[in-house]
């Protein structure tokens, strides 16, 4: 393999991970946003693979099984679990209409660029544009967190956060030292379970997932 | 060696709390193990002034002057408030607020809190340092809701969303930072350590520093409760029980600021002093001028101490920002003395709530009358946060009015105006809750005022006479973050 071919793969990827981003803020069912975070987590490992195999840094193998059973099978089928034990199966309502958040998106990605731009000129030939896109899926994600009013769909923006944070560590430092993967790996898993008891105690005294009942306490 | 002793001691009680934390003698344990703890601190300490800086154990732990003084603050601060807890926890099991199972929570976590604290101010490595802050934040949460009430789980969800947000923030950070670290380090664990990267700030590449700043200010400031990424701060302090709104406030707020000091001194490395110190001094500025202005809407009696720790983290902020021998002093004593003064708070608020059966202030009234020692603690702890003279918190706050004025006038008369208005807001509101006539019962158990007393009493004696090895302590740390 060329390096320039898989310089491409590696944008084809990063470009799949920012259409991903794009298609979860739009989307409306809670089911299908779980399978869209376990596709991102999937265009992660694959990346990480790629960056393992191109550059030959075999702790990013290691990297790349922990995502893959981390954020494409574990998370996801908690999530599951999840909404299945507390019948959850209803669309999100968002604060802002779509297409207005799917502009504000566009918005973002542009800024994300503009301001990666000095840092790109100095990355490695392989990972030259990831930087933006790392920065704008967080963006994204934060996006989605703020339009969103359910309890889960904003725990999966928290989530795919973590995702671009760690595209941006694969890709752009060719992997942060494993022993610090392992940590943020398991606050990340502590994090969801976590967010699992919250759930239930959320539902417990609010009889919904609904964080608009949640309006007790003011700015004051 | 004594830092492994001063992070297991910790770790080891969440373990054994975890398994014996609801027993009848659990807050005993809980408290004997902080004591441990802070006995280690100690002796860490003397080493530490004794020797010099120390690396250990294949240098992941790093300990100077300046985390030292915090490890043994964060220990001693542990200790008092596992010892408030001890009466004060038992009062909220007979008010029915509370059942074993929970304390038993409790108790698991605070020393596992008290753990996460510890290893992020002692870690050498930054990653392993975001590891604990996070780290802190899981630990905390779960007790933030530990009443179940709505309000409290509301409080507790807006803290761990805007803390893991921010958290995330201040991840891409490192990762920017090992970004530039790597390009002169070489890739691995090396470039990860505050002690590798500090020899080599100069040659980091200056873009991606200040890109990395603001992620890490952004990050660790929203846990330093900086305006405006403030909002989880009140909510998490009144509705947590009144031991947690302690050490969040006293000694969780300090650590995160602990950090972006920590990253600022490598910052400055690479683009001098006027870029983060400006940041810095914009955030606490704004964070000071807004909590003062908030401070009079308050009801709920720890909200109002929650804007007022608010107000003082951004004193501190403000006073980093500035940089320079006296300012950084000035930051580090009040880093001290607002973590003292503002648990010795928390603990009479947490007693005279119970006095009183709530935490709304109009309800609360003729504290000296019902209980004098818990008024009196109150009345005293009050006019030392307020920054009257002769406690410690007037000769932090007049070291850095002073250097302000000499350095940045034009930020002197927002402090001035924010001070007086914090102080009329709470002295107002404190007034009437202490004097006054009182129809309440006093406590069925003894309250716990020796650690109120203790803290009140070392903030006057730090007021009136800093021990010359202390000023020698402060200095050397101000001489490695100014």
């Amino acid at each position: 393999m060329d390096a320039p071919f898989s310089t491409q793969l590696v944008n084809v990827l990063a470009a799949l991970l920012l259409l991903i981003a794009f298609a979860m803020l739009s989307q409306r069912r809670v089911l299908t946003l779980i399978k869209l975070f376990a596709w991102q987590g999937a265009v992660l490992t694959a990346s990480t693979v790629v960056v393992a195999w191109t550059t030959g840094y075999t702790d990013l193998y290691i990297s790349a099984g922990i995502t893959l059973s981390l954020k494409v099978i574990l998370i996801p089928w908690l999530l599951h679990r999840l909404i299945d034990r507390l019948f959850i199966r209803w669309d999100i309502e968002t604060l802002i209409n779509i297409p207005t958040t799917m502009l504000i998106g566009i918005g973002l990605v542009i800024f994300s660029f503009a301001l990666a731009t000095p840092i790109s000129q100095m990355a490695s030939t392989l990972t030259r544009s990831t930087v933006g896109i790392a920065l704008a899926t967080v963006l994204l994600s934060f996006l989605m967190m703020i339009v969103r009013r359910k309890a889960v769909p904003q725990v999966i923006g928290f989530l795919a956060m973590e995702n671009g944070v760690f595209f941006a560590a694969t890709t752009a430092t060719f992997g942060m030292p494993l022993v610090w993967e392992l940590g943020v790996a398991l606050d990340v898993l502590v994090a969801t379970l976590i967010f699992g008891i919250f759930f239930f105690h959320i539902r417990e005294q609010f009889e919904s997932l609904d964080i608009r009942h949640m309006e007790k306490l003011r700015q004051d | 060696m004594e830092v492994a002793i001063v992070l297991g001691l910790p770790l080891s009680g969440a373990i054994l709390l975890a398994l014996v934390g609801q027993r009848a003698w659990a807050p005993e344990l809980n408290a004997t193990m902080s004591f441990a703890t802070f006995f280690a601190a100690i002796l860490l300490t003397a080493r530490v002034i004794a020797d010099g800086p120390i690396l250990a154990l294949n240098e992941q732990f790093f300990v100077d002057p300046f985390n030292v003084f915090l490890v043994a603050l964060t220990a001693f601060v542990g200790f008092t408030t596992a010892l408030f807890s001890r009466p004060y926890m038992r009062a909220e099991q007979d008010r029915g607020r509370l059942n074993a199972a929970r304390l038993r929570l409790y108790h698991s976590m605070y020393q596992l809190f008290m753990f996460t604290m510890l290893l992020c101010l002692l870690s050498n490595n930054v990653g392993a340092m975001w590891v604990a802050m996070e780290g802190a934040t899981l630990s905390t949460v779960l007790l933030v809701s530990l009443y179940r009430t709505p309000a409290s789980l509301e409080a507790a969800w807006k803290y761990f969303i805007l803390c893991s947000v921010g958290i995330a923030q201040a991840l891409f950070g490192t990762i920017l930072l090992y970004f530039a670290a790597e390009k002169v380090l070489g890739a691995g664990g090396g470039a990860l350590l505050w002690t590798h990267l500090h020899a080599v700030r100069s040659q980091l590449e200056p873009t991606v520093l200040s890109l990395a700043f603001v992620f890490l200010l952004v990050g660790y400031g929203t846990k330093v409760g900086l305006v405006p990424l403030h909002n989880w701060l009140p909510d998490a302090h009144a509705e947590g029980p009144t031991p947690i709104s302690a050490v969040l406030s006293g000694l969780l707020l300090n650590v995160a600021l602990y950090s972006v000091v920590r990253s600022k001194v490598l910052v400055d490395g690479a683009l001098g002093h006027g870029f983060s110190g400006g940041l810095m001094m914009g955030f606490g500025l704004l964070s000071v001028v807004v909590a003062a202005f908030f401070l009079s809407r308050q009801r709920d009696v720890k909200r109002m101490f929650a804007y007022s720790s608010i107000e003082h983290m951004g004193i501190m902020t403000f006073a980093f920002g500035m940089g320079g021998a006296v300012a950084a002093f000035a930051g580090l004593l009040h880093m001290t003395v607002h973590s003292l003064t503002k648990s010795a708070i928390f603990f009479t608020v947490g007693h005279a709530s119970q006095v009183a059966g709530t935490q709304d202030m109009a309800s609360i009234r003729g504290l000296v009358q019902a209980s004098p020692t818990i008024g009196w603690g109150l009345v005293l702890g009050t006019l030392a946060i307020l920054g009257l003279p002769p406690f410690g918190v007037f000769t932090s706050e007049f070291m850095v009015l002073t250097t302000a004025m000499h350095e940045h006038s034009w930020a002197t008369p927002f402090l001035l105006v924010a001070l007086g208005v914090a102080f009329a807001s709470i002295f107002g509101k404190v007034q009437p809750m202490v004097f006054g006539e009182s129809s309440v019962e006093p406590l069925k158990r003894g309250p716990a005022l020796v650690p109120v007393f203790t803290h009140l009493a070392i903030v006057l004696a730090l007021g009136l006479y800093i021990p010359p090895y202390l000023v020698g302590w402060y200095r050397q740390a101000a001489a490695l973050i100014g």
